[in-house]
């Protein structure tokens, strides 16, 4: 196997008394999805936060393309290509979807346009926008221009993994993107995901929906107590042993541990 | 969203089809928000002419409710601004009055060219809105509070300072015209156009190009929207909470400049009721107050229904009790419509 794209040693982080990392390992391959699972509490989402720059570890390194980053922000992780699908979508319903996808990047005109007047360049970002959600096959929208909110929820997760997919030139961190929408859209939301993987994109995908998860991972990094227990192959793995290891039912078998 | 499967069905953004009547204006007025001001103006001038007749259409009286709406139509734009992030800002009337006094007695009582004494208040407004700001973005106080309490932080300074003194209207024109420029009228036939209104007009431009044309102008909207999504979407609320109260500041104190023009003088106890007047005129123009919708047309258009039923209203005679009781109703429906609105996208 290739070097990692993104990994992370030994990463520490307590809130209080409460240690939701205990020198957690984390490793994603080129063009792979791994899928993070554990009960609740197990510090998938505290580490998923570290990786995306929401919030700083205490101890530890995150290595990008072999070289240490230090996120002190979300901007600092999606400057560096890392891009986040949070669980809350991260959309203003009252935008429109160009404005959504665009949102804290806006385009400007050039010249004086652009630098004095600090005008926007919105048939450029419409453009842009409509071939993003073109790539990934949700091209027939009518009107890119309407507000979010008029949308349904897979079509809303269908505009924030649009945006991860077009700046995450890196990495992309999927938080429980099924987790709010019905069968028929989460079906679709799968299908995202394996297209994403087609352009060669690794995925984080983070999960609590066992048949999801054995849909479309590569390998499933298990974390239990703060620390990743081990990591297995789904196709040599079955639901009930990947919830047996997650909930402490069951040691993991010594070659699965890194 | 259709229960049918296949990628293609996925991808369609359909506009959802409404066969109820009802359902189909609501979703008219949700696209387009400022219709409803819009038509409460429209309707309310053609009442008025019919039950005055004309001399509510005379040129003059058409004139005189756009100076009577030009004080709050200019904090109405700065109100809007903080309304958009689901802010508010009590404080506005008391940074006019306030800026108007430094202009003044700096200007007229400590002997400063006109000019300086101007830029003065302007830094003051300026001043006041950092204050509020920098409360409100980083110390994280609600806005309610922080500017009920700077409303009467900025009202006790401005009577410490001006002693309650009015500076009158002939020591301003004989040291300092340059204040009461804004007074000075084009003569249009028998209208009457201030320079205070067109300011209003300029303003509302700018500003109104700064919220549809800048990346700025969306994060305000971002912000006011849902913070937590826009900070995740790597804006910087903070930084823009900050920069629209210390905006919304210089806006109230070039108020302080158009009000100095309008009543002549500079008194400490003038524009007292500006702070709930600029909010009436935001939300009868639609601008929602949870924030990151509504318009400045909307709230211009706000400040001319006001301006239009009181005039109307006395034109025809009727109390000014009455016209106090028409404004409130008014805000009253322009809430209640906002919240049918918002129901929408459930």
């Amino acid at each position: 196997m290739s070097a990692p794209i993104l990994q992370a040693r030994d990463l520490v982080k307590r809130f209080g008394r409460v240690t939701a990392l205990d020198h957690c390992d984390f490793d994603l391959y080129p063009g792979e999805i791994l899928a993070v699972i554990g009960d609740n509490g197990a510090g998938k989402s505290t580490l998923i936060k570290a990786l995306s720059g929401a919030l700083v570890p205490d101890h530890g390194e995150i290595v990008l393309n072999g070289e240490k980053v230090n996120f002190t922000s979300p901007m600092d992780a999606r400057r560096l290509g890392i891009e986040t699908v949070y669980q809350n979508l991260a959309l203003s319903p009252a935008l429109s979807i160009a404005a959504n996808l665009f949102l804290g990047r806006e385009l400007r005109h050039s010249g004086p346009l652009g630098q004095v007047l600090r005008l926007l360049n919105r048939r450029e970002m419409q453009k842009q926008a409509r071939r993003h959600l073109a790539d990934l096959g949700l091209l027939t929208i009518q009107n890119i221009s309407q507000p979010v909110e008029t949308l349904s929820g897979g079509q809303r997760q269908g505009v924030a993994v649009a945006r991860a997919a077009a700046f995450g030139s890196r990495v992309v961190i999927m938080d429980e993107p099924t987790a709010a929408l019905g069968v028929k859209e989460s079906r679709k939301v799968l299908e995202l995901i394996l297209n994403l993987k087609k352009r060669q994109l690794p995925i984080v995908l983070i999960s609590h929906n066992m048949p999801h998860v054995f849909e479309v991972a590569d390998r499933i990094h298990i974390n239990r107590l703060g620390r990743r227990l081990c990591v297995v192959d789904p196709k040599e793995t079955t639901m009930s042993d990947a919830v047996a290891l997650m909930t402490g039912a069951k040691k993991p078998p010594p070659e699965t541990v890194h | 969203m259709t229960e049918t499967t296949g990628k293609a069905e996925f991808a369609v953004f359909e506009e959802e089809v409404a066969h109820n009547p009802l359902r189909r204006i609501q979703h008219f007025l949700h696209a387009y928000p400022t219709v409803v001001p819009f038509i409460v103006l429209l309707t309310g001038t053609v009442f008025f002419a019919a039950l005055v007749g004309g001399k509510f259409f005379a040129p003059f009286n058409l004139s005189l409710i756009l100076q009577q709406v030009t004080i709050i139509g200019i904090v109405g734009i700065a109100q809007t601004l903080v309304v958009l992030t689901a802010g508010i800002d009590l404080s506005v009337g008391a940074i006019m009055v306030l800026s108007s006094v430094v202009m003044g007695r700096l200007a007229i009582i400590s002997g400063l060219p006109v000019e300086l004494a101007f830029v003065l208040g302007l830094a003051t407004g300026l001043l006041c809105g950092l204050v509020n700001g920098l409360l409100i973005a980083y110390v994280k106080l609600p806005p309610f509070i922080v500017t009920l309490g700077t409303w009467s932080i900025f009202g006790a300074l401005n009577l410490y300072y001006s002693g309650s003194e009015t500076i009158r209207q002939q020591e301003i024109a004989g040291v300092a015209p340059f204040l009461q420029f804004m007074g000075t009228a084009i003569k249009l036939g028998g209208a009457r156009l201030t320079y205070g209104s067109i300011l209003m007009v300029l303003l509302a431009i700018l500003i109104w190009y700064v919220l549809n044309r800048t990346a700025f102008g969306r994060h305000v909207y971002a912000t006011g929207d849902d913070p937590d999504s826009a900070r995740l979407a790597g804006i910087d609320t903070g930084r823009t909470l900050l920069a629209v109260y210390a905006t919304a500041g210089v806006i109230c104190s070039l108020a302080a400049w158009a009000l100095i023009g309008r009543i002549g003088a500079v008194s400490a106890t003038a524009g007292g009721t500006a702070n709930l007047d600029s909010i009436t005129a935001v939300v009868i123009g639609g601008t929602s107050l949870f924030g990151g919708r509504g318009s400045i047309i909307g709230t211009l258009i706000g400040a001319l229904i006001v301006g239009v039923f009181r005039n109307g209203l006395a034109l025809a005679g009727v109390q000014v009790l009455w016209q106090e009781f028409t404004v409130g109703a008014l805000i009253i429906v322009a809430v209640a419509i906002d919240q049918w609105l918002r129901r929408v996208s459930q």
